[in-house]
């Protein structure tokens, strides 16, 4: 012992199991920090097996070896013949690469399919591409500003005006285009309506026709999926309204 | 078990190892070097049969479960097994649950404990060194390691001061290890 006479006495109470309290938890604490009293208390566990030689007397009977033998028979026991058990992490590399080759095939095997989707995704993208080119190129040639509209009537009649609607209930898509419209009267305009089959007429849009008295009214917001009648045009304020206005000035029954 | 078997020229060590694979007959072998001085000290301790019976087999079963319990490195398994079986049956007597952690018994000491020859003188010096101790130091020393005594306990029967209890069990251990070096 050497440094620590403080500490000399409580260590050989501590071997023996007997120090209590405070002084053992600075001792086990300053034990924590000095490897010398470490030391210091193995040696005094020694002199305590020493002190166990002093002790002599008969030997223990025969039915203990024998009580021993049964009870370890009857422990769980650990393997006898084969190796050492292995550790589970000695494992650990085989089933990682194990994972990564299952996880390799998958990624594999939804690639493939993620692949075969993109394809089919392409090509409905360029059909709906070419499709959407189409209607563009309709719309706009319907709805153009400088596009020449021409009404075709039974020869020797005078132009009449005229609207044709075409309506797609289940796209509440709607296209309206007027030729030969009168200019409306000042801050008022014509507007189109749809005549529900049953319940009051739904506005689809307010329009003024050009120069030529031509107007077009393209897919207007429409409530879905509407039953119609008809489609009626009243002359309404700039702003449109509600309700129709009478007197209706062109209408047309659905076919 | 025979002194002809080869196992009997085994070190502590080697039979443990054999233990811990689950080799019946090496505890067998050790149980037959050891167990007497386990039982001696149990039975010293607790003074009666059955309890240090029931210790000799606690110690042995424990170290049958678990035999990494006990570090090789550190030495011979007689001198841990005689302080785990004191601390055991100390546990015993005062009907406290198990102190510490077995584990945590490390120990150092001078004298190899191994053959049946090394702990026989070992147990003549230990012997004479005890008788030649003055009576008070040699019941202090007594009290705390064979009755689990505290050195408050062993100053209120002896009427001596706790400090002069505390170093008379500690100089009394010395005078054991100062025996055995050279």
């Amino acid at each position: 012992m050497s440094g620590h006479e403080q500490f000399a006495d409580d260590l050989a109470l501590l071997a023996l199991g007997t120090l209590e309290g405070d002084e053992r938890q600075v001792l086990e604490k300053h034990l924590q920090e000095c490897a010398a009293c470490r030391r210091e208390l193995e040696s005094l566990r020694g002199d305590m097996a020493l002190m166990a030689l002093s002790t002599a007397g008969p030997k223990p009977p025969a039915r203990s070896r024998e009580r021993l033998m049964a009870a370890m028979a009857k422990e769980p026991r650990r393997e006898t013949v084969s190796p050492p058990r292995r550790p589970w992490w000695v494992l650990a590399p085989s089933l990682l690469a194990v994972v990564f080759l299952l996880l390799v095939i998958l990624l594999m095997r939804r690639n493939s399919a993620l692949t075969q989707r993109i394809a089919a995704m392409d090509y409905d993208a360029a059909a709906q591409q070419v499709e959407l080119r189409r209607a563009h190129e309709i719309v706009s040639t319907l709805t153009a500003n400088d596009a020449m509209r021409v009404t075709l009537v039974a020869a020797k009649t005078p132009p009449q005006p005229q609207g044709k609607a075409i309506y797609v209930r289940d796209r509440s898509s709607l296209i309206f285009i007027a030729s030969n419209m009168p200019a409306p009267p000042p801050q008022k305009a014509y507007e189109l309506w749809l005549i529900p089959a049953s319940g009051a007429p739904i506005p689809a849009g307010v329009f003024k026709p050009d120069a030529h008295g031509s107007a077009a009214v393209v897919n207007p917001p429409l409530p879905a999926g509407v039953e119609l009648k008809a489609f009626a045009i009243t002359i309404e304020p700039e702003a449109g309204s509600t309700t129709p206005t009478m007197p209706i000035v062109m209408v047309g029954a659905g076919e | 078990m025979s002194p002809a078997e080869p196992r009997a020229g085994l070190s502590d060590a080697a039979l443990v190892s054999a233990v811990r694979s689950g080799k019946e007959s090496a505890m067998a072998e050790l149980y037959d070097r050891y167990s007497a001085i386990v039982y001696a000290v149990s039975l010293r301790v607790l003074g009666d049969t059955g309890a240090a019976e029931d210790v000799l087999q606690e110690v042995f079963l424990q170290l049958w479960r678990n035999p990494d319990m006990f570090d090789a490195g550190r030495g011979n398994l007689a001198p841990w097994l005689a302080v785990i079986a004191r601390n055991r049956s100390i546990d015993v007597l005062r009907k406290r649950r198990p102190e510490s952690d077995v584990e945590d018994v490390l120990l150092s000491v001078e004298p190899d404990m191994a053959g049946d020859a090394d702990r026989a003188m070992a147990m003549t010096r230990v012997r004479t060194v005890l008788g030649g101790m003055p009576a008070t130091q040699r019941n202090a020393l007594e009290m705390a390691y064979f009755e689990g005594l505290s050195h408050s306990e062993i100053s209120a029967k002896t009427g001596e001061p706790l400090g002069t209890v505390k170093t008379r069990i500690r100089t009394g251990l010395l005078a054991l290890r100062k025996a055995f070096q050279t």
